[in-house]
């Protein structure tokens, strides 16, 4: 379906990040949000509390991150589309919930705008460094996406995609922004609400007699009862059956916890969204994100001005990882280099899917500022003599 | 349109971080460039150092910060100082004359100011000097066409005080034209300008 235009700002913007991704937050159709603003992300639900009553939803600031990811949940439960918005000290607060969400299966979305860590760490500078926190954070199995913008148009654009997976798959989005793109400044396009697709809620159609809230119908993603329409539901985050009771079964587990991961992992060749650039002959391919992706291309094209032969892949998802697209190149290429504002996450990632057919070489930085394209060249040059 | 990198500093409450706004919104909406802006984010709120980035190019920008600026604008002499040793040897440094003493400049760069406050005083609201100062800029900078940068203030101050900026716009284009009238840049900085050819 189309975008309700009551949320869009059609036209011409020159917005920053974090403003970019509140209005794709309205043009995907979010009417309500829970927060407890932290920088650098404030500006999300500062201009969302501002906007969202003129379309008829409401923000409600929260005493803690607890309260607001729990809050959001309610939100959705109660039929909006919702999320909420935070950095890593309040992320790091929303991981029960976080679990919840996997665990209930509601659809929402988590924005974190990265900052520098551990603890409150540097709050208005730059880093990547929950992105294992964003898929392993909450406890037990389970599986959440994870989309990774690189410019104020992309938290515009890949807002709008997050809540459409959240909705798709019941399950909880996480949108890793940095400080760096939540706080630069571009141009952002945002288009008439009639070329903007947004994924409605799954609701529904069975009586109120024959429905049951965790039953699938062999897509892996049951369907939601729309509240107040006389359907009665438990929703809770013990193991429970297709009638959305606790069954603390090993039986009943087993099948929840698998369909809980493979519902998103038979997706993944849909889910993960990447861009390329000049892999056809390359040897080393430097895999990088956000704010990182913008750094390594000056890089990479100084590479190439020096005749190395270097190509690009920037994951905009990571994840679901994008693990059989990292197989296929380490079978023909000899190394992958990885820089991320962090002492390495997700180059293990990679280092995994290579599985030994190609080298990895992580280029570290702690956070605080980006990386100079120079230290990513040497790791580039270095790996192209290995 | 060859890359320009810009740092715009002052003190908070001058609208530094509103002038690399106006002038990347000219830039990127009204000429159909490219324009990156990022802002020193700190604590300081009014009357601490603040500070803008801005690159301007005609194709997409990737490195999003400033490292050898072409220009600068300082409005205040603690950014002058802080900021001024980063300039270009060759680059433009623009300064608010009567807030700004221009002392141990390196290397060889053309020094324009303007004494933009007293100017948006004589306006009757001192708050409008940084479009005094973005009328100047678009003067002696010739990066961006004035028609541009007109409608990236017409569409980013309030209505109420649409028709004060674009008057003060307009009086530190003037001064502007009236400065590099009489002290023309040389060669090398004529080449960091946007061709309008």
């Amino acid at each position: 379906m189309k975008a309700d235009p009551r949320g869009v700002l059609t036209g011409t913007h020159f917005l920053d990040g974090d403003h970019a991704c509140c209005e794709g937050a309205l043009a995907a159709g979010a009417r309500f949000a829970a927060g407890y603003p932290i920088t650098p992300s404030t500006e999300v639900v500062e201009r969302f509390a501002a906007r969202v009553p003129t379309v008829g939803g409401c923000f409600i600031q929260m005493e803690d991150e607890l309260a607001a990811s729990i809050a959001l949940q309610g939100g959705v439960w109660g039929g909006a589309k919702a999320f909420t918005v935070t950095s890593g000290p309040g992320f790091s607060l929303m991981m029960e919930h976080i679990g919840y969400a996997a665990m209930t299966e509601t659809p929402c979305v988590f924005v974190d705008v990265q900052r520098g860590g551990p603890s409150t760490g540097l709050p208005t500078l730059p880093a990547q460094a929950d992105m294992m926190q964003a898929r392993w954070g909450s406890h037990g199995d389970y599986e959440i996406i994870a989309l990774c913008p690189n410019s104020p148009q992309e938290c515009f654009d890949l807002t709008i995609q997050a809540f459409n997976f959240a909705e798709e798959f019941r399950v909880p989005v996480m949108f890793m922004m940095d400080e760096v793109v939540g706080h630069m400044t571009e141009k952002v396009v945002i288009p008439p609400a009639d070329e903007i697709d947004v994924t409605p809620r799954k609701h529904t159609h069975k009586s109120v007699e024959d429905y049951l809230p965790y039953s699938t119908n062999g897509d892996m993603v049951p369907e939601m009862a729309h509240a107040g329409d006389g359907y009665n539901f438990h929703v809770t985050g013990l193991t429970h059956d297709e009638h959305g009771y606790p069954n603390m079964t090993p039986q009943v587990q087993d099948k929840l916890v698998r369909r809980l991961q493979n519902k998103i992992r038979s997706a993944a060749d849909r889910i993960c969204l990447f861009e390329e650039d000049r892999l056809d002959d390359a040897d080393v391919v430097v895999v990088s994100y956000g704010i990182t992706s913008r750094v390594a291309q000056r890089a990479i094209d100084a590479a190439r001005d020096q005749g190395l032969k270097v190509g690009k892949l920037r994951l905009i998802t990571a994840w679901p990882f994008p693990e059989k697209k990292i197989a296929e190149l380490a079978a023909h290429v000899k190394a992958f280099v990885v820089p991320e504002l962090n002492l390495g996450q997700m180059v293990h990632e990679v280092k995994r899917a290579a599985d030994g057919n190609a080298k990895t070489f992580a280029v570290s930085h702690a956070g605080g500022a980006v990386h100079n394209p120079d230290e990513i060249l040497n790791t580039i040059v270095e790996a192209s003599r290995c | 349109m060859r890359l320009s990198e810009i740092r715009v500093a002052g003190f908070g409450g001058q609208g530094v971080i509103l002038s690399a706004i106006l002038l990347g919104k000219a830039a990127s909406i009204y000429e159909n460039g490219f324009a990156t802006m990022t802002q020193n984010f700190g604590p300081e709120a009014r009357g601490g150092a603040c500070s803008a980035q801005l690159i301007l190019s005609d194709e997409p920008v990737l490195y999003p910060y400033v490292t050898r600026p072409d220009i600068m604008v300082v409005m205040s002499q603690e950014a002058y100082n802080r900021f001024a040793p980063e300039l270009k040897p060759a680059g433009m440094l623009i300064v608010e004359e009567d807030l700004v003493r221009v002392t141990d400049l390196k290397g060889d760069p053309k020094v324009y100011s303007i004494p933009a406050t007293r100017m948006a005083e004589e306006l009757g609201k001192r708050m409008v000097l940084n479009s005094v100062m973005v009328g100047f800029f678009t003067a002696v900078t010739k990066l961006l066409t004035a028609d541009a940068v007109r409608k990236a203030v017409a569409d980013s101050v309030p209505p109420s005080f649409r028709e004060l900026n674009l008057q003060a716009f307009e009086k530190g284009y003037e001064y502007g034209n009236k400065e590099l009238a009489a002290a023309p840049p040389r060669q090398g900085l004529q080449e960091l300008a946007y061709s309008s050819e």
